[in-house]
């Protein structure tokens, strides 16, 4: 009877469809930065166990063989009204974890890379990743104090970016920066999945 | 919710490092999968049945997670209120939902994402904060 009851239950509760948007970039490039300045929550942290079973899944000793690695990631959220949840991941950087990349990309709707103008080609493995993966994704250039100004235009001739990628410049630690970086993002994922159709007045009745 | 070892807080077999390892396993019965539903990162859970009395027979971890999602909560949000590694987190809620305690709601997928609805209303959200 109580399983009865709670599954109406279930039925009448109408809950937000969450939306998942990945931070990526090289180590110290600014990903958690990014996500705490417009995280409407202080950064929480969870932890993936991840087995690797690739190799010698068939091994009957397996237990040898099978490895757990404990990856943390980084993420705030951001509530749009009732309907939307939008959970902004910090991809952890390190390359031979990409196949927790694969989950958190899945059904994402983009990526921002961040690129730290010290350190230009930390981020190329983002860069690739996300070009491989066809996920919608733009470059944010963090300006910390000191750096070296880089004209925009020089930085996506450094990273070999394609024209259509929109390149911002930001400062991570600005919740209106950050906004920013995060509306270009939206525009352009709108862009790459509706193309032509977007913007154009509704089909009349 | 006392356990026969709090009495015990310098028992020294059993190693803070360790029990952060092994808790995880013996909690979900050595199980690494749930038994139902599918649990992205950003699944939403929510409680819909009244919270149970410690009694109930209901882990401490499970009674924490169902009043925890009184209010909606993703995976992730649960793993990192509770501590525990998502997985693990993934294997109870599954239990969860199948004594009908919670109800999910998933994510959207990729071809949500062809909604032209759902990025008027991020953009407009983002454009209050």
């Amino acid at each position: 009877m109580d399983s009865v009851r709670s599954s109406r239950d279930a039925g009448r509760i109408k809950l937000p469809k969450a939306i998942k948007i990945l931070v990526a970039g090289g180590f110290g490039a600014g990903k958690t930065t990014l996500v705490g300045a417009v995280s409407e929550i202080a950064p929480l942290s969870t932890e993936e166990t991840l087995t690797n079973r690739g190799v010698g899944i068939d091994d009957l000793s397996g237990v040898e063989s099978k490895r757990t690695t404990t990856v943390a990631m980084d993420f705030g959220r951001i509530t749009i009204g009732d309907a939307y949840r939008l959970y902004l991941f910090g991809t952890p950087g390190q390359e031979r974890f990409w196949f927790l990349w694969d989950e958190l990309a899945l059904g994402a709707l983009g990526a921002v890379v961040i690129a730290d103008t010290r350190r230009l080609a930390d981020c190329f493995p983002s860069l690739d990743y996300f070009e491989r993966r066809q996920t919608p994704f733009i470059v944010a250039v963090n300006c910390f104090d000191g750096a070296r100004r880089y004209d925009l235009e020089e930085v996506r001739l450094g990273l070999t970016l394609h024209e259509d990628i929109p390149i911002v410049m930001c400062d991570a630690r600005q919740r209106e920066s950050g906004k920013e970086v995060l509306i270009a993002l939206v525009e352009h994922a709108m862009r790459t999945r509706l193309g032509a159709t977007v913007g154009g007045d509704p089909p009349s009745p | 919710m006392t356990g026969p070892f709090d009495e015990l807080p310098d028992t020294e077999w059993v190693g803070d490092e360790a029990g952060a390892i092994v808790r995880p396993y013996v909690l979900t019965r050595g199980r690494t999968e749930p038994a139902s539903g599918r649990f992205d990162l950003v699944t939403l859970a929510v409680t819909v049945r009244s919270v149970p009395h410690r009694d109930s027979g209901l882990d401490p971890e499970c009674l924490t997670i169902v009043r925890l999602c009184q209010q909606p909560q993703s995976v992730a949000e649960v793993a990192a209120h509770t501590n525990l590694p998502a997985g693990t987190v993934r294997v109870l809620l599954g239990d969860l939902l199948d004594q009908g305690y919670i109800a999910l709601q998933e994510p959207h997928s990729e071809t949500d994402m062809h909604d032209e609805r759902l990025y008027r209303a991020v953009l407009d959200g983002l454009r209050a904060l």
